[in-house]
């Protein structure tokens, strides 16, 4: 090969599940707990398959779900980047735990493959009834960072950025798929490793007697030492101190979740991913995310092509919800439709951003069928 | 890899009873136009209880541009390789689209517009194993879809199989390749594109 040619980049026809774990390894995961079920059981068997396969790699099938937070939790407290995987009623039994994580700043990566509920619901159908879930389902007072993933591509960057921001913030991050996206086989390019970031979480440089495990830094984000490495601190689900011992002093309490909040808050516009595409001018925009970004994508085209001026927000992040960016389409649009596979879930912050600006039409569906093109071109046109 | 043939959004469905191979099909074809030709595709398939045993669905979009809409609504191609199948979903073919039968399982087609070979009968008498019938549909498309060629596809099968079950694949494949050709005849002429679109097509 010539010198300063480049690698040609590997090419794959995997499903949106298969491509997580691309994702997941590109980002240097080396920890999966997982308990399986449909639809988001191929990223546990592909991760059984590759996981062991590196060195550092560790792949563990837990008893259920709570247990597999459980050992989440621990790999990243450890220093592993971990991950693990469910759906519906695996999510709900994993929300304790997910409140423990963020309680302990632990950093890992949870993808919920949405399929219909409540309960044991519509296994397997598509649905988007997690997405408020995702965001408040532990209880108390939380940020939480929820991503989506719209096409298989986009699940292997996805999973890429959830770590990475898992990382850098020192918290959990929801990787929202539906059936759709993650049973969708398409080609997908495997990027080279100049073309990707990755980020490592930073650890402390202080000796070890100095090291106040909770304390507060510039980004709000304390340095995490992984255990056994010589640095000792206390962890517990219990409101704590800068030390991390128990505390109920009423200004430590508020110090820590303040900087709870803070450390995700203030990097605002580095968290709202959102893709705009035909917007620039558009009288009508449909804000949509997940498999059905790519029906309204066509919907906007045929829209487009009878004359109207129709445009899409792709929401990528749904929390903290990309607030500017659907103020950004308000501007000019008349009219916001917002088509989502549950009862209106995210069509409620659109409403709330909108505050009675512009018309917002929720577009929903329950039964377990994709929302179609024709479905939201229709709503296109009558608004 | 370049694309042969420029397509718009051309929509496949194959479909038939669990246990025939459908997916694996869509599997090896989705690949193969992806991998080998440079197309975009998405490929999906129906996912439940109900697919084991009773229906099987697989649908695939072929096109040159991005693809929004994953999913199938107007086929171009139905490929239906039980009797349930092709009532279900006959009505979903586009006007001029093409339906290929199983003709020993399909007993009564919707419309004497139809092309079919005894895939099933042909995979047992001729190749041996039942279970090659999903190949022999495979080579059959493969004849008749102008964009495909036939080399890339099979190379794809190839690399898609282990080695155990390469050989008889491969043959089950030109098999079905060569009774398309001779039981279909031409290429079916909604589908042939301009003429210098085709060069490089080696059927």
């Amino acid at each position: 090969m010539a010198a300063g040619r480049k690698k040609k980049r590997k090419e794959l026809f995997a499903l949106g599940n298969e491509a997580v774990v691309e994702g997941a390894l590109l980002a240097g995961c080396s920890f999966y707990g997982g308990y399986p079920i449909t639809p988001s059981s191929e990223i546990m068997e592909v991760m059984a398959q590759r996981l062991p396969k590196n060195d550092n790699g560790v792949f563990l099938q837990m008893e259920d779900e709570i247990a597999s937070m459980g050992a989440v939790i621990g790999a990243s407290l450890a220093g592993c980047k971990a991950m693990t995987a469910t759906s519906g009623p695996g999510f709900s039994l994993m929300q304790e735990h997910l409140g423990y994580a963020c309680m302990v700043e632990a950093p890992l990566v949870l993808v919920n493959v949405m399929r219909g509920g409540p309960s044991t619901g519509l296994p397997t159908s598509p649905a988007q009834g997690d997405v408020q879930q995702a965001r408040w389902g532990t209880h108390g007072d939380h940020s939480m960072i929820v991503l989506s993933a719209s096409n298989v591509q986009e699940c292997l960057e996805m999973t890429i950025t959830a770590f990475n921001m898992a990382e850098k913030y020192r918290t959990p991050v929801v990787l929202l798929l539906d059936e759709i996206t993650a049973h969708t086989r398409e080609k997908i390019t495997i990027p080279r490793e100049d073309e990707y970031e990755v980020f490592n979480r930073v650890v402390p440089t202080m000796p070890p007697e100095w090291y106040k495990p909770f304390e507060e830094t510039v980004r709000g984000v304390p340095p995490m030492p992984p255990i056994g490495s010589g640095y000792r601190f206390h962890v517990t689900g219990l409101t704590h101190d800068p030390n991390g011992f128990p505390t109920s002093r009423p200004e430590e309490v508020a110090d820590l979740m303040e900087r709870m909040f803070r450390k995700i808050d203030q990097f605002l516009p580095q968290v709202s991913l959102y893709e705009e595409y035909l917007c620039a001018d558009a009288d009508v925009c449909v804000v949509a995310y997940g498999s059905v970004a790519r029906s309204a994508e066509y919907a906007v085209e045929q829209a487009r092509e009878r004359g109207v001026k129709a445009g899409l927000l792709k929401l990528k992040t749904l929390f903290p919800y990309p607030r500017a960016a659907t103020e950004k389409v308000m501007g000019h649009a008349r009219a916001l439709v917002v088509p989502e596979m549950n009862m209106g879930q995210i069509s409620r912050e659109v409403k709330r951003v909108n505050n009675g600006r512009a018309t917002v039409r929720a577009l929903n569906r329950v039964d377990g069928q994709i929302i179609t093109p024709s479905e939201i071109l229709k709503a296109i046109m009558q608004v | 890899m370049k694309q042969g043939v420029n397509l718009e959004r051309f929509e496949i469905r194959l479909s038939g009873l669990g246990g025939q191979g459908i997916i694996t099909l869509g599997r090896v074809l989705g690949a193969g136009l992806a991998l080998g030709h440079g197309y975009q595709v998405t490929q999906t398939q129906s996912y439940g209880p109900e697919a084991r045993g009773g229906s099987s669905r697989c649908d695939l979009v072929v096109s040159s541009g991005k693809i929004s809409y994953p999913k199938a609504q107007s086929l171009d191609l139905l490929v239906a390789l039980s009797q349930e199948a092709c009532n279900a979903y006959y009505s979903f073919l586009k006007p001029g689209g093409i339906l290929v039968l199983e003709t020993d399982l399909v007993r009564q087609p919707p419309t004497n517009l139809y092309l079919g070979l005894p895939f099933t009968e042909m995979a047992a008498s001729k190749v041996g194993i039942v279970q090659a019938m999903n190949t022999i549909v495979l080579g059959a498309i493969s004849y008749l879809l102008p964009f495909v060629e036939q080399r890339i596809m099979r190379s794809s099968l190839q690399s898609a199989l282990p080695a155990k079950i390469r050989d008889v694949n491969t043959k089950a494949f030109n098999l079905g390749h060569r009774e398309a050709k001779r039981e279909f005849g031409e290429q079916p002429e909604i589908w042939k594109g301009k003429p210098e679109e085709r060069e490089g097509s080696d059927i």
